[in-house]
């Protein structure tokens, strides 16, 4: 609440002033220097100004990539937090049920992304893969994610699913337990049901937690990489080529540097204005709670 | 409203309760009256909130009954008992408007919705809440919660008993005399049966009819304000009612006078004729009613004055009666200082206690 | 030693901590009395060189220590919270301050910690960790940690206001004892006058970051300088009624008139306003000259060994509600709403003028002969 003035202070935040500016600024500024550069090899360079951010901006291939990725985050976002939520309330509250499901719902978390992919990948195939078998052969189901675009996406937005949802349950769960034991009693005293206790107790308290669960949701998959890139590789076609894998196609495989180094300040400005518009609508639903 | 029946009832957190210790509320019999207000007084962790949930029904007794009216109600969840319950920190629904927090009770019960908004308006009424009807609950002063929390319970007209756990834990201290009379005044136009879970003496003692007072679980005195700080019944009454609290002596029957370290204490012969035994036998006397004077006086014991405490509107005179630190509360005109000098016992105020009970 | 601060001011993003005010401590007890915002932890900051002031000056026997940083200051604090280092026994919680000073031996040491646990009464618990003590046990271990050190300047911030009340009344007892028996500056802030007046020693009376007075406990209390002392150092606040000095008789507010003799013989005609401490009023008339003022009874408060009763009297001449509350001994019972009469005897009421300056106080005879 109160402040001394202290110029000493300064001293204080240096250390994090400088290692912020080796480890964000001082790599932005060279993707800001490629982004506005032609570069054909090392030493040979041409300025091109604002014409690789033009290019990127009319790409209609980075139109479908973002419209994509955008559908994506969406489709991952409505399935997820809802789900998150519902595992949440059904987790046992104490005792040493609620140890063994914490730990059993965490355990998508701690598997590697590339693993994620792969055991996706194989579980996915037809021939050999349990998932994969089960619709064609079991189901009679025709399903093959290397060739049918369809497939492809909902084997990514089910893998996402698997991933992820664990992320938002817990972080749900933390919020639910945050609750005071007199608010289950209070309702439980005025014959509230149980969707009134969770519509008006356990939602408005969990406010401040999906809030974040949202954010961190939507920046990871608006950036998903490499799950799509170990099953699908981006196919068939374009299917499943989001911005990062659109991206990395641009840099690494045609080593397109100036136009690449654009998209990717583009892309990084996206996601901080959605990130922006998320976290300031979020917060103004039901402003002036205490939650 | 209902008479509420504790019969035998007691409950234990193990499971398996060994002995009486193992109990956080002793078996115990009691009856709450219909229309009583009632104060539940005692230190935390004397079993006082666990016996208040057994009756709201938050809790299930390990043995015993409870009787509303004469029916059992033991194995009914709260919502079925018609119980309101006020707790420590206000309990609100953040989303909703004062009104709705009001009306939440009634809807969830299926009243209809004209009914509703009359009792609603009528409680908002007694409560000072009207003019913030239509605000939302989460942007109002503590004092204001805790009418709400109050308000959910006095809307319903069917509530058998309303019960307090502690609930101006957070008020401001300022406010804490209005919203006492706000319930004073509550319990008197509807006769209600009110419980009320306290730690202060203050609050309980300003709210009740009746104190019942607990210590390690058990119930050590039910009675008035006044008999509580008259008469108390059990030691423990007599050291936690009252600032400062009664003063207890340790004393020895010698023949037939009461002694302590060689100091014999006066006390009513009658009491004394009544002991059945002489194991931790206590004299109790408040500071209040101790009467100093420098000369010897019947009923007086020779006592050094060690200091004396001017508190403006009275003196606290510390005094040495034998071994034992005994206070006293001078009136501030009275002149006293330390040295040689008399306590007077008054026989009517100096009561004789025997294992902790008053004989 | 002496601890002096002049002409301090403490302001913060524009608003206002403390007006300019000065006070000079000496060694003993000093209390810092005031309504919660008083300025009262501002000032114990100040003292402690937790903080600087906006302008002025705080000089430790003369010496100018403004700016000089708390840990080189020889000074101990305990907060209202119980603050305790979790993880170490209570031993090593009052051995820490020695230990970061260093310099004592480990049986010095020792001896030091145990002579303060036994002063506090914590010497069987030396062993513990805090989470396994009751609040009263923390609150002891945070003030023997204070104690310890032997500072010459103790801070204590409203240190017994989370206790309950039975604690209160035995850690107040001892607090005075300990007090007693050292040489060191002691600050002690309180918002409750009983409190004050049991601690003894000079008290300073504080309101919304202003110095009101400040003086002996006592004296203080007995002649407040204003009407605002008067309801500050009151606990139930001190009843304050309108009335008129005209002809030598003062006329209340239901136009009920009594001589203003004593003590209040010799003031201008004019508006006053009466002061009276709940324990001056009574519900039988002490004198022939007692002064009945009729009311309905509000809530009588029963605090344990006093009943506070408050009435409603006839509303002033402005339509303002009358209120008169009354202390008294004992346990009574009273209902709500029952009509009852108060008196108050003149030779125990204040007069303030109406810009709330003593003009008269009771004398205090008695006293004298003591």
């Amino acid at each position: 609440m109160e402040k001394t003035k202290n110029n000493r202070a300064w001293f204080l935040v240096l250390p994090v002033v400088i290692s912020v500016s080796f480890s964000a600024i001082i790599p932005l500024m060279t993707v800001v220097n490629y982004s506005v550069q032609d570069i054909f090899g090392p030493g040979q360079r041409v300025w091109v100004g604002k014409e690789w951010y033009v290019d990127a901006v009319r790409d209609a291939d980075l139109h479908a990539a973002l419209l994509r990725n955008l559908l994506f985050s969406f489709e991952a976002l409505l399935i997820e937090i809802p789900l998150g939520v519902f595992l949440a309330l059904r987790m046992p509250a104490k005792g040493k049920w609620a140890s063994l499901a914490l730990v059993l719902i965490a355990l998508p978390l701690l598997i590697p992304w590339n693993v994620v992919g792969t055991i996706w990948q194989i579980f996915g195939r037809a021939d050999i893969g349990l998932g994969g078998y089960f619709l064609n052969s079991t189901l009679g189901i025709p399903y093959n994610y290397t060739l049918n675009a369809r497939d492809a996406w909902y084997t990514i937005l089910v893998m996402d699913i698997w991933h992820w949802t664990p992320l938002v349950a817990l972080l749900a769960y933390a919020g639910l337990r945050a609750i005071p034991d007199a608010y289950y009693w209070a309702a439980r005293i005025d014959a509230a049901s149980n969707w009134a206790i969770f519509r008006f107790i356990q939602l408005p308290k969990l406010r401040g937690v999906l809030l974040i669960a949202v954010l961190l949701r939507f920046m990871d998959s608006f950036m998903i990489y490499t799950e799509p890139f170990v099953v699908t590789g981006g196919g068939p076609g374009n299917a499943t080529t989001f911005l990062s894998i659109f991206l990395s196609k641009l840099a690494v495989g045609q080593f397109d540097l100036g136009p690449a180094a654009a998209f990717s300040l583009i892309y990084f400005l996206l996601i901080q204005v959605f990130s922006y518009i998320f976290f300031t609508t979020i917060r103004n639903i039901g402003r002036g709670d205490t939650a | 409203m209902a008479e509420i029946h504790l019969a035998n009832v007691g409950h234990s957190y193990e499971k398996k309760p060994a002995s009486l210790d193992d109990y956080a509320v002793r078996p115990m019999e009691m009856v709450w009256e219909d229309g009583g207000a009632y104060a539940l007084l005692g230190p935390s962790g004397c079993g006082k909130t666990t016996l208040l949930n057994i009756i709201s029904g938050l809790l299930t007794p390990t043995q015993g009954r409870v009787l509303f009216d004469g029916q059992d109600v033991t194995h009914l969840p709260p919502e079925k008992r018609n119980i309101a319950q006020v707790f420590q920190f206000p309990v609100l629904y953040d989303t909703m408007t004062v009104f709705d927090n009001l009306a939440f009770p009634l809807r969830n019960r299926g009243v209809d919705e004209s009914q509703v908004r009359r009792r609603v308006h009528e409680i908002a009424e007694l409560l000072d809440l009207t003019r913030d009807l239509k605000r939302r609950a989460s942007g109002l002063s503590a004092d204001a919660k805790q009418k709400i929390s109050l308000g959910r319970g006095l809307v319903r007209s069917d509530v058998a008993a309303i019960l307090f756990d502690e609930p101006l834990t957070v008020i401001d201290p300022h406010m804490k005399w209005l919203l006492r009379s706000k319930l004073k005044e509550i319990h008197q136009q509807f006769k209600l049966t009110l419980i009320y879970v306290t730690h202060d003496q203050t609050e309980a003692l300003t709210f009740a009819d009746q104190v019942v007072v607990m210590h390690e679980g058990a119930v050590v005195q039910i009675g008035t304000p006044q008999e509580l700080f008259e008469k108390p019944r059990h030691t423990f009454v007599g050291y936690f009612i009252g600032s400062p609290g009664m003063n207890l002596i340790p004393v020895r029957l010698e023949g037939d006078a009461l002694v302590t370290d060689s100091t014999p204490i006066p006390v009513d012969p009658a009491a004394i004729q009544r002991l059945s035994g002489r194991e931790k036998l206590t004299v109790g006397i408040r500071p209040e009613f101790l009467g100093y004077s420098p000369a010897p006086q019947p009923n007086g014991v020779p006592a050094r004055i060690q200091r004396v405490e001017n508190l403006g509107t009275f003196k606290i005179a510390v005094a040495q009666v034998g071994e034992q630190t005994v206070k006293a509360k001078i009136p501030e005109k009275q002149p006293i200082s330390p040295g040689d000098g008399w306590l007077i016992f008054p026989p009517e105020q100096t009561l004789l206690y025997q294992n902790d009970e008053m004989v | 030693m002496e601890l002096q601060l002049e002409s301090i001011r403490k302001v913060v993003g524009g608003q206002v901590y403390l007006y300019e005010m000065s006070l000079a401590l000496k060694p003993g007890l000093n209390v810092l009395l005031g309504p919660t915002t008083a300025g009262k932890t501002t000032l114990m900051r100040l003292m402690a060189g937790l903080e600087q002031p906006t302008s002025g000056r705080i000089l430790l026997d003369g010496q100018d220590v403004t700016r000089l940083p708390v840990k080189k200051r020889n000074v101990a604090f305990v907060y209202q919270q119980f603050i305790n280092y979790p993880n170490l026994t209570v031993f090593e919680n009052i051995a820490s301050p020695l230990r970061i000073r260093g310099g004592l031996s480990k049986t010095a040491l020792r001896e030091r910690v145990e002579a303060t646990a036994r002063m506090m009464r914590i010497h069987d618990l030396l062993d513990r960790l805090p989470a396994a003590l009751s609040g009263g046990q923390q609150q002891r271990t945070a003030i023997a940690r204070a104690l310890v050190k032997e500072t010459g300047l103790l801070l204590m911030d409203e240190p017994l206001v989370n206790l309950d009340y039975k604690l209160r009344e035995e850690l107040r007892i001892e607090m005075q004892n300990i007090f007693d028996s050292r040489d060191a500056i002691v600050v002690y802030s309180t918002t409750e006058p009983v409190e004050a007046l049991m601690l003894g020693g000079t008290v300073f009376v504080l309101d919304q970051g202003r110095l009101l007075q400040s003086g002996p406990v006592l004296e203080v209390y007995h002649h407040p300088d204003t009407q605002r002392v008067g309801e500050i150092f009151s606990d139930p606040p001190m009843n304050l009624l309108d009335a008129r000095l005209e002809e030598g008789q003062l006329r209340l507010a239901d136009g009920q008139r009594f001589p203003a003799t004593s003590h209040m013989a010799g003031l201008l005609p004019g508006a006053y306003r009466i002061g009276v401490r709940p324990n001056h009023v009574t519900t039988a008339p002490t004198g022939p000259s007692s002064v009945a003022v009729p009311g309905v009874v509000e809530l009588a408060e029963i605090s344990g060994s006093e009943t506070f009763l408050h009435t409603a009297t006839a509303p002033g001449p402005d339509g303002s509600p009358g209120k008169l509350v009354a202390q008294l001994e004992g346990v009574h019972r009273f209902e709500l709403g029952q009509p009852t009469t108060l008196y108050m005897d003149p030779d125990q009421l204040y007069l303030f003028d109406m810009e709330g300056k003593l003009a008269a106080a009771p004398e205090r005879i008695w006293e004298e002969a003591v």
